[in-house]
């Protein structure tokens, strides 16, 4: 098993515009090791959010390299990519984003419909995780009747399901109160001490405190990348 | 994975049931009224073909009197100048295969205390033959009958219901046509409705001479207003056609280009004609009833894409999770098709219903054919997959960072 989840080199990122293309990404060279807990910080308009997007495999570099699990996802076609997206990554977003209209189970279940597994062990998993994240009582229930922190658990577990290599999440305490933000870091801090590896993006600084290692963008290029408690691995200027 | 697919479409139709309804009543109002529309189209090419079978085949009639007169018209058969000698010189010509000489008349019929107007028809024995009429009782007239004019008669179904009912048998009994006693010898089968609508079975049919002496009166003995000639087979028709003017004229002395004083109709290209009608009409009445099956297919792309729409997002998070282009494409049609077939069950239902109802209320015969049915089935499924493939398509090919980032 390759030691590095994440190669990223000498990544570009250019959007066209009608003023001409605009460079969001400058050079970015990034490697996280299986285990690690990578908070990405940095204001906005920085890069991070268009970085996340590439490592998550939901955008592609216009220039550079991508290397995921070592397979090079820059040159993977839609379905291998979604596939990946499917078995590599697990996504946890700021709005949750839950189905409505299923029940807590199913949407724990719902990735594995696309990995092509029958009903009765998407089910069975997905019972699983939510006892995992406190909310087996809550399995039948929908999104719209429980708390945003107990949806964040299910959309955490939902992550969780395919047995990812790499869980990337997008500001993940952005719609919490600051009690129930704790607890979901809490359960970040567990699931890596599990051994999973965790990029989160976040512009708070006590939230970002939580990871082992802290990455600050800023105009398109990583600026700044250190162990928490301010060790500084290397800084780029 | 396609079962839970099949599952997903399900739930998302239950979602917003009245919106799903209001969709699939499109589809429902399109099948059902294409069903019903067949049925009753395809019912009444079927009695018009029952009728032409029912008129017998290859069949002209030639009438007395010529198809226009110069100066006073009168409507043809008026004046008579065919006799039963004209038949029987017709019968010599080539690919004749029978002729009936025929004189018609009103009479009142009289068995003990009930009565009855029919139509009576004097003819020769072939009449039966090449209307291709049989009996359910009893036996015809003979040639000799004809000859001696003797007093028996062959009575249509309408008329023996009316005069002798079902529990009296009629063959041997004597009835009164005008004060005149004739036996029944036989009942004639059921034939039905014309295809101008009369009813075929209100006739007695008794020998020519007899209805021409006792019934009905003759000023010239032997002409009859009406010659019904078989030909032998279709082909013949036009060769026959020609012979039977041929030898009118000649018979009649007529003089080339002068009007001839009788006319030949050809009427199983009549009934043709009849039948090609009522198969355009049917044709007329499937399409008019399709074009609502397309305003339907039209609602089910309408919805589908407001539905995309709506679920930008939550097609971005499948995306997020794993969903392929095609995942996302068979979700939405599975949706389309699900709706349609859903309409197009429901709209064959009603349409048989609706078919049977019109047949229990108006007696319109009605046919409902399972390969009909068959393709209102298939025909909807395909609106389905045609009207739902562009917007499934629009959804799948979004993009899953604007579809995340969607509202």
């Amino acid at each position: 098993m390759q030691n590095d989840v994440i190669t990223v080199s000498h990544v570009f990122k250019e959007y066209l515009t009608a003023a001409g293309p605009f460079p969001v990404l400058k050079d970015v060279n990034l490697t996280i090791s299986r285990g690690d807990y990578v908070a990405i910080m940095g204001p906005s308009g920085s890069g991070k959010s268009t970085f996340m997007n590439i490592l998550g495999c939901l955008d592609k570099p216009t220039q550079g390299h991508y290397f995921l699990d070592g397979h090079a996802v820059d040159r993977m076609d839609a379905d291998a990519v979604a596939q990946v997206r499917n078995k590599t990554i697990g996504f946890v977003f700021q709005g949750f984003n839950l189905l409505a209209r299923a029940s807590l189970q199913e949407n724990v279940a719902l990735p594995l419909v696309y990995a092509g597994i029958d009903k009765q062990e998407r089910l069975a998993r997905a019972q699983v995780l939510l006892e995992k994240v406190g909310l087996a009582k809550h399995i039948h229930s929908r999104p719209n009747q429980i708390s945003g922190g107990q949806q964040q658990r299910v959309a955490i577990a939902r992550a969780l399901v395919n047995n990812p290599s790499l869980i990337l999440a997008d500001e993940p305490t952005g719609n919490l109160d600051s009690v129930t933000s704790e607890e979901i870091m809490a359960l970040f801090a567990q699931l890596n001490a599990e051994g999973i590896t965790i990029v989160l993006v976040t512009h708070e600084t006590d939230i970002a405190d939580h990871a082992k290692r802290q990455v600050r963008f800023l105009d398109g290029r990583i600026v700044q990348d250190v162990l928490t408690h301010n060790k500084t691995l290397s800084e780029v200027v | 994975m396609f079962s839970a697919m099949l599952g997903e479409a399900w739930h998302a139709m239950g979602a917003n049931r009245l919106r799903t309804f209001l969709t699939m009543l499109g589809m429902v109002i399109g099948v059902s009224a294409v069903v019903l529309m067949m049925a009753i189209g395809q019912g009444a090419e079927a009695s018009v073909k029952r009728s032409i079978s029912a008129m017998g085949s290859n069949l002209f009639i030639v009438l007395s009197g010529p198809p226009n007169m110069g100066g006073a018209r009168s409507a043809t058969g008026n004046a008579v100048s065919l006799n039963v000698k004209d038949a029987e010189a017709i019968t010599e010509l080539d690919g004749i295969a029978s002729v009936a000489p025929i004189s018609t008349g009103k009479a009142q019929v009289v068995f003990g205390s009930n009565n009855w107007n029919t139509d009576v028809i004097g003819t020769t024995a072939s009449y039966l033959d090449i209307r291709d009429w049989n009996l359910t009782a009893g036996y015809s007239f003979s040639d000799s009958d004809v000859r001696s004019a003797t007093r028996v008669a062959l009575i249509g179904d309408t008329v023996a219901q009316n005069i002798f009912g079902d529990d009296i048998d009629p063959v041997g009994k004597t009835i009164r046509l005008k004060q005149n006693p004739f036996v029944v010898l036989g009942v004639l089968a059921k034939k039905g409705q014309s295809l101008d609508g009369r009813d075929q079975d209100d006739t007695i049919i008794v020998p020519l001479t007899t209805a021409q002496r006792k019934l009905f009166g003759n000023q010239i003995p032997g002409s009859v207003r009406q010659i019904m000639v078989q030909a032998q087979s279709d082909n013949v028709m036009v060769l026959a056609e020609e012979n039977i003017n041929g030898l009118l004229n000649q018979r009649h002395r007529i003089r080339d280009g002068a009007d001839s004083d009788f006319s030949v109709r050809n009427l199983t290209a009549l009934a043709n004609s009849a039948a090609e009608t009522t198969r355009t009409m049917s044709l007329l009445l499937g399409a008019i009833a399709s074009v609502s099956l397309l305003v339907g297919g039209i609602g089910i792309m309408n919805i589908m894409l407001v539905s995309v729409t709506e679920r930008t997002r939550e097609i971005g998070i499948r995306m997020a999770i794993g969903a392929r282009q095609r995942d996302i494409l068979m979700q939405f049609l599975l949706e389309a098709i699900g709706i349609s077939i859903v309409g197009c069950l429901i709209g064959i239902l009603i349409g048989v219903g609706g078919a049977y109802a019109v047949n229990a209320f108006t007696g319109t015969e009605i046919i409902i054919a399972t390969h009909t049915v068959a393709i209102a089935f298939g025909v909807a499924a395909s609106i389905g997959i045609f009207f739902g493939f562009y917007p499934a398509r629009k959804a799948a090919r979004l993009n899953p960072i604007e579809a995340l980032r969607y509202q």
